[in-house]
């Protein structure tokens, strides 16, 4: 097995105000992997985002991440943050152009990433000219534009319409199966993370931690044909199953 | 990198367009013709009570009489308008530098935005007639003292209204920056300050017809006298010789001074915010 490019160890994290976010945290995510972290709301799954992402530090415990440097890790946030004063163009090149890449090369990279995402010929359009699932494509691309190693996703497509949510959910597989980033996808639908991942991770709530760690043992590419499967509702069935545990047992 | 492909109906719906008569929307005429219409309706009434009544016109002149004394007047009005206007400007480019200027370094620390906001305050809440007497012991040139009592009532407006847009980024882009490493420079580049040019320009509205107010009003405190003098001079010297129709074609400069300024401020900041911010966007209905 390859090393892991993620690792938590005792990891908790206590807010100022008292309010214990995560308890005793261990996890270890491998190379290439697609991991969900799912829950109910309050269990802590975006604060571990945010801790290895590294806009937070743990209170206690130790996070360590192979590879440094701006530009390893893209974040995906469950709104499509865009500047809405910037093109999608400039949105998708503000990380390039932050690192110090010269304008021509970060728009022609901006421009691929706009491109894979299936917004080409959406350069020019401003944030408000497009609709929730393209704004969601732009993040998507800005956080791909660098080629990170490790791709974070806090709910992004939790704002969607259900159609829309599942071209994005096919979307970022093609990309992740081209790509072999890294994927930490936090989500509350057992339906999403059993499509997307290989591995799911449940959590429970006060105080949040990992209750059960299981693999979605189904081979890639998965399709609609996979979401109407009995293998598929199988899987979910587990899950939703280990997420009721994880809300009537008390830590 | 691999690409996928964009559904049709994923596409946006584009806004529709109002259907327009010589080059305007209904909505537009409607905003320049109903105005006009109460202006004319105004100026009627105004004119017929004068003519009516007999009313000398040392009290109240009728709007022809007005009209024509503005013409007859303008050689030497316009000279005092763009006097006026110069102090109006200048102090407005004054106004919106240093406004910008110490909004952002109010935004570098909270230590500094505390300590010297107070002092803007006093600065706005204390009247600008009371303090004009001291500014003119203090500056021997008149022109400097208008200038600085327009700069201190139009500074106020953008400084407090830049300095909120400043501290109004997305908290979600300020983590995005922060996770690409931007350094303090690049976050103000590249996102407080776009941020806070719809703040700033709110403010820069306001601060246009302060100006012009600061610089009227500091006139009548300091006086100027000779050919050198801005409207408000004219103003006073019209009412001392009891030419009430010249009074009243000074007046209507100003107000269309004031006027002309808050359009063009308007449509600078329509142009600058057309492409993204709200208040510059069609409402849908």
């Amino acid at each position: 097995m390859l090393p892991p490019v993620v690792a938590l160890e005792g990891v908790t994290k206590r807010y100022a105000n008292g309010t214990v976010a995560v308890r005793g945290v261990d996890l270890a995510i491998a190379q290439g992997d697609f991991v969900s972290l799912l829950g109910p709301s309050g269990c802590g799954k975006s604060t571990v985002l945010r801790m290895v992402a590294g806009l937070i530090p743990p209170t206690t415990g130790r996070i360590a991440l192979a590879g440094e440097g701006a530009g390893d890790i893209g974040f995906v946030f469950q709104e499509p943050t865009l500047m809405p004063w910037a093109t999608t163009l400039k949105n998708v090149m503000l990380p390039l152009r932050l690192a110090g890449v010269a304008r021509a090369e970060a728009e022609a990279r901006a421009a691929a990433a706009l491109a894979s995402v299936g917004l080409a010929g959406f350069e020019r359009a401003y944030p408000r000219a497009l609709s929730g699932g393209m704004k969601m494509r732009v993040s998507i691309a800005r956080a791909l534009v660098t080629r990170p190693r490790l791709l974070l996703m806090d709910e992004p497509f939790a704002a969607l319409d259900e159609i829309t949510r599942h071209r994005l959910n096919n979307d970022l597989l093609t990309l992740w199966e081209a790509e072999r980033f890294t994927a930490i996808f936090v989500t509350h639908s057992v339906f999403e993370s059993v499509y997307l991942s290989r591995r799911i991770i449940v959590m429970a709530a006060r105080p949040g931690r990992v209750v059960e760690d299981q693999p979605v043992n189904a081979p890639y590419p998965r399709d609609e044909a996979f979401r109407t499967s009995a293998e598929y509702a199988a899987h979910c069935r587990d899950i939703s199953h280990a997420l009721t545990r994880a809300m009537t047992t008390h830590g | 990198m691999a690409d996928v492909k964009l559904a049709a109906d994923e596409a946006p719906i584009l806004p529709h367009r109002d259907p327009t008569y010589a080059g305007l929307t209904a909505e537009t005429w409607a905003r320049i013709l109903a105005p006009t219409i109460i202006g004319i309706l105004a100026l009627a009434a105004w004119e017929w009570v004068v003519t009516a009544n007999q009313i000398p016109h040392y009290i109240l002149p009728g709007p022809f009489l007005v009209a024509e004394t503005l013409v007859r007047d303008w050689a030497s009005l316009s000279v005092s308008l763009m006097i006026t206007l110069q102090i109006t400007f200048a102090a407005l480019i004054a106004a919106a530098v240093l406004g910008m200027g110490i909004a952002i370094l109010f935004a570098q620390s909270r230590a500094i935005e505390l300590s010297l906001f107070p002092y803007a305050v006093i600065l706005q809440v204390t009247p600008i007639v009371a303090v004009a007497p001291l500014i003119i012991i203090w500056v021997d040139d008149v022109r400097l003292v208008l200038l600085i009592c327009a700069w201190i009532v139009a500074f106020f407006p953008i400084l407090s209204n830049t300095t909120l847009g400043l501290n109004s980024a997305d908290p979600n882009l300020v983590d995005l920056f922060r996770m690409y490493r931007a350094n303090r420079w690049q976050v103000l580049l590249r996102l407080r300050l776009p941020t806070a040019m719809p703040y700033f320009l709110a403010g820069l509205r306001i601060s246009g017809g302060l100006a012009l107010i600061g610089a009227i009003v500091a006139e009548f405190v300091a006086g100027t006298g000779g050919r050198a003098s801005g409207l408000a001079y004219r103003i006073l010297e019209a009412g001392f010789n009891l030419q009430i129709p010249r009074m009243f074609a000074a007046l209507m400069m100003i107000s269309l001074t004031g006027i002309a300024i808050f359009a063009v401020l308007t449509l600078v900041s329509h142009l600058a915010l057309r492409h993204w911010h709200e208040s510059a966007l069609k409402e849908r209905r």
